[in-house]
């Protein structure tokens, strides 16, 4: 195994893979995106992202995915907290708990949504029901086809993605440092200020690219949530490749949408150097 | 050394309904250097936990300096605590690890970096400031975890293990430091360990636990030369123990063999235990001794050569600085004053113990 | 107290995540075609979900690309993964770069590039470019889990084994495998359940008339949805449930042996 040529020759299928299916792919997108039809350079298919159109939906799905993040953040931390708590053979069952349910598809998760935000749907039964007692008059709930559905179906698809990593990055402080904050005066505050959420802080970086970059590219979810009204970048490019066909501006908004990708790879890296807040 | 600083009235604790520490009572004199010492799971970390507010005990009080702390939280304590593998910071420098602890009670910065410099120079790492706790060895981390608990200037340092990460010729050089910044504080140290050796060259007090019971306090030299019972016996330092009859005062039978001792007030005819360190075997000519044995075992270990002899159907571990080979026919003689009498144990947890560490 | 809130909270968020799950299952015994009416309760959609040809061969085409996939993404990683363990760190940093980019990057650019690359390629979407599609974005989760077994690994055992006189492969699949074997199954399985959740990048690469159940369901949104997918998504969800519960339970008793074994 010393030899380098079996080196070589071990790495080789994965190496030609790679570059097959990985690199060429992403240079054709490039590509597509900075030529036109004839074959031409252009920079009028990455510059379209000025279009009204396509800026709005970009600043929706910018908008609508950071909210989706930092609601993420905030749900998951106490209960990241909370299992962490939790010591024994029990806590593997539990985090299973939270991964089990991508394991159904999560299309129909999506979907079963709807019927549940739908005018008529389940939560609305709910409602109605109540209010046939007397002393209740609750209004009707009315989300669904609104931002704030894609914004619940963002949270929704993506929280589990948040919770992994952080759990990860707590339980991977050493008891005894929390003791040492208390133990040098720090109350419960001071020392998760101080001490417990900078050590996260890998574990929170890793969480939210894992949650804004699939957020921030869906098309499924906002086109199953928020109706026919509402534009998400990802879309527009959908429809780019699929009803329209124009394959070089669907490419040209991709080059786009990358670039705000590499920005937050970049984030990423230098607060997780080590890549200790990874999810495996 | 006068006054009772820390006091612990019948503690007791347990986890899982597996009790840890059973009614035990001890109290720790200002100024003292005290070490808990025992195997794993015997309730010395257990007991430092206590008196640093990590545990709360489910029965009993501890009171630090008339005042009883049992319910206060750890960081209302007076006293600092250092930790196994040091549990420093990593996301700070060192200079921000000794300042913790300053800044949240509100001191001013001059102040801070007066001490940060003044403590560096105490455990001789001037200069660390701007370094990050990973990028040091082992023996500077544990120097920077001192430093970050004495410039809180605590009335009591509580250290667990601290020397149990570090290499063999590492922790005899710290074992002076820490006499040495006892010393320079004129602080009380609680010193937990399961390194007999640790205990003896530092301590003022030796507590000696197993299975949540104190099984003797006393100075190291009560503690190594007088063991109250066969499990200190066996834990601190090697040792013959072997099951006599005390005929009666000042004269006990060992294997068969009649020996003058200097213990008093065991009865007549009574079974007990008697310890004899393999430094006070004497080997002397066959017939000049009390007994005679056969060497069977010899390893040379420096300081001295470690014999095995076998003398009436018993293994004695002896020590000397001359040789006698493998075969030789010689006499043990031990003088009465290194004979220790034990009683009997009465429970399990006096016996002695293979040592697992 | 504060007990009682963590709880409290932990259920509330539990709910959230099993609430659509519930409406699934509840659905999948509906007799109503609707999905918001109940039309009373029926076992039916699970006896014709099994003739439902549609949704039979999406089942198929999914389990068949997740098993391939993940076997041989399973194995170029696995090889790849203790290759680029020998390189120089500069090689090695470059590829563990290039194996990043299917992680980080959106799922519809990566979908995109490879439908761009087959179609420029003259190469017909189907069964053939969602199988490579698929290899493409499991072969980085396989590495990922393998490569810190590799680094946790004691090569003088390998040494000694070559000591002890076995040749380098057998010594290899003697002493190295079976302290990877851990985290090549786990790749393995991670593989697996990525492939069958999978639906972006499938969608670009999917040829006309093929589908997985994914592309199926996205495909029938709007005209509504077979209720035997409710039933399938049911049973698939009760199949995995019991397969997890039943690896922790052996887990939890094998613990339980070995805590008694201890303590004896």
């Amino acid at each position: 195994m010393k030899n380098k040529s079996f080196t070589a020759l071990m790495a080789s299928p994965y190496l030609i893979w790679a570059i097959a299916f990985i690199i060429i792919p992403l240079f054709m997108v490039f590509y597509y995106g900075l030529t036109n039809n004839d074959g031409t350079f252009t920079l009028e298919n990455v510059l379209a992202i000025t279009d009204p159109r396509h800026l709005k939906a970009l600043g929706i799905a910018m908008l609508l995915s950071v909210i989706s993040t930092i609601i993420c953040i905030l749900l998951a931390y106490p209960l990241a907290m909370i299992l962490a708590s939790k010591n024994g053979s029990k806590d593997k069952i539990i985090i299973m708990i939270f991964i089990l349910p991508m394991w159904m598809n999560f299309l129909l998760r999506i979907l079963a949504w709807q019927t549940i935000l739908e005018k008529n749907g389940v939560i609305n039964t709910f409602i109605e029901m109540f209010n046939a007692l007397p002393l209740f008059d609750l209004p009707l709930l009315n989300i669904i086809n609104t931002p704030y559905a894609i914004i619940l179906g963002m949270v929704y698809n993506f929280l589990p993605f948040m919770i992994l990593p952080l759990y990860n990055s707590l339980n991977k402080i050493d008891p005894n440092v929390v003791n040492a904050a208390k133990d040098l005066g720090a109350n419960n505050f001071q020392t998760f200020i101080r001490i417990i959420l900078p050590l996260t802080l890998p574990g929170i970086i890793s969480g939210i690219t894992m949650v804004f970059v699939p957020a921030l590219t869906t098309f499924a979810i906002s086109a199953m949530l928020g109706g026919s009204k509402i534009s998400l970048i990802g879309n527009i490019i959908e429809q780019e490749f699929s009803t329209a066909s124009n394959w070089h501006l669907g490419s040209g908004l991709s080059v786009v949408l990358m670039i705000f990708i590499i920005i937050s790879m970049i984030f990423s890296a230098i607060f997780d150097k080590d890549g200790e807040g990874n999810m495996l | 050394m006068s006054n009772k600083l820390i006091n612990l009235e019948n503690i007791s604790k347990s986890y899982d309904n597996q009790l840890v520490l059973d009614e035990m009572n001890l109290y720790i004199r200002e100024n003292e250097f005290l070490t808990l010492l025992g195997p794993s799971g015997c309730g010395k970390t257990t007991t430092l936990r206590i008196i640093g507010g990590f545990e709360t005990p489910d029965k009993g009080r501890v009171i630090f300096d008339g005042a009883d702390i049992t319910r206060i939280p750890p960081h209302k304590r007076q006293l600092n605590t250092v930790f196994q593998k040091y549990a420093l910071f990593t996301h700070m420098t060192i200079a921000e690890n000794i300042a913790f602890g300053l800044k949240i009670k509100g001191k001013s910065k001059a102040y801070i970096d007066d001490k940060i410099k003044y403590a560096l120079k105490l455990v001789n790492l001037d200069g660390y400031e701007k370094r990050m706790p990973n990028s040091l060895s082992g023996g500077q981390q544990q120097r920077i975890a001192i430093a970050r608990a004495i410039v809180n200037e605590p009335k009591v340092l509580l250290l667990d293990e601290p020397l149990g990460a570090l290499d063999l010729k590492l922790r005899q050089d710290m074992q002076y430091e820490l006499i040495r910044l006892k010393n320079e504080l004129g602080i009380t140290f609680i010193y937990v360990t399961h390194d007999q050796e640790e205990a003896l060259t530092m301590s003022d007090t030796i507590v000696v636990m197993n299975q949540g019971y104190i099984q003797q306090i006393g100075t190291p030299e009560m503690i190594y030369n007088e063991p109250e019972n066969a499990f200190v016996a066996d834990f601190i330092g090697d040792s013959n123990i072997i099951a006599s009859t005390m005929i009666k005062d000042e004269l006990v039978e060992i294997l068969g063999a009649k020996f003058a001792c200097v213990d008093k007030g065991f009865g007549v005819n009574k079974p007990v235990d008697v310890v004899i360190r393999p430094e006070d075997v004497e080997l002397v000519k066959p017939g000049e001794g009390t007994i005679n044995g056969v060497v069977s075992h010899l390893i040379f270990k420096g300081v001295h050569y470690e014999m095995e002899v076998t003398a009436n159907g018993f293994e004695w571990l002896v020590h000397s600085t001359s040789l006698f080979p493998v075969g030789t026919e010689v006499g043990i003689k031990v003088d009465p004053f290194n004979i220790q009498i034990m009683n009997k144990p009465e429970s399990e947890d006096e016996e002695a113990a293979p040592i697992e560490e | 107290m504060t007990k009682v809130l963590k709880n409290i909270y932990m259920a509330l968020i539990i709910l959230f995540l099993y609430a659509p799950i519930l409406i699934m299952i509840v659905l999948s015994f509906n007799a109503g075609r609707s999905r918001a009416k109940w039309g009373g309760f029926t076992f039916n959609r699970y006896i014709t979900l099994f003739s439902n040809e549609d949704i039979m061969s999406a089942l198929s085409n999914t389990l068949l690309i997740a098993v391939l996939s993940s076997l041989i993404a399973t194995l170029i990683g696995t090889v790849a993964a203790l290759a680029m363990s020998k390189m120089r760190s500069i090689f090695r940093t470059t590829l563990m770069g290039i194996t990043n980019i299917p992680m980080l990057n959106a799922e519809i650019v990566t979908g995109i590039s490879l439908m761009l690359l087959f179609v420029t390629l003259g190469v017909r979407l189907g069964f053939g470019t969602m199988l490579i599609a698929h290899i493409t974005f499991n072969i980085p989760y396989v590495i990922l889990s393998v490569m810190p077994r590799i680094r946790q690994l004691n090569s003088s055992t390998y040494e000694a084994a070559l000591d002890l006189g076995a040749p380098p492969l057998k010594a290899f699949m003697k002493v190295v495998m079976p302290d990877l074997a851990p985290g090549i199954f786990s790749g393995l399985l991670m593989a697996f359940t990525m492939s069958i959740d999978d639906f972006i990048i499938t969608y670009f690469t999917q040829g006309a008339g093929i589908h997985t159940l994914s592309t199926k369901i996205y495909a029938s949104v709007r005209k509504g949805i077979q209720p035997e997918m409710y039933s399938l998504s049911t049973l698939i969800f009760v199949v995995v449930l019991l397969l997890l519960l039943s690896i922790n339970l052996i887990d939890v008793i094998s613990n339980k042996k070995a805590d008694k074994k201890r303590k004896d």
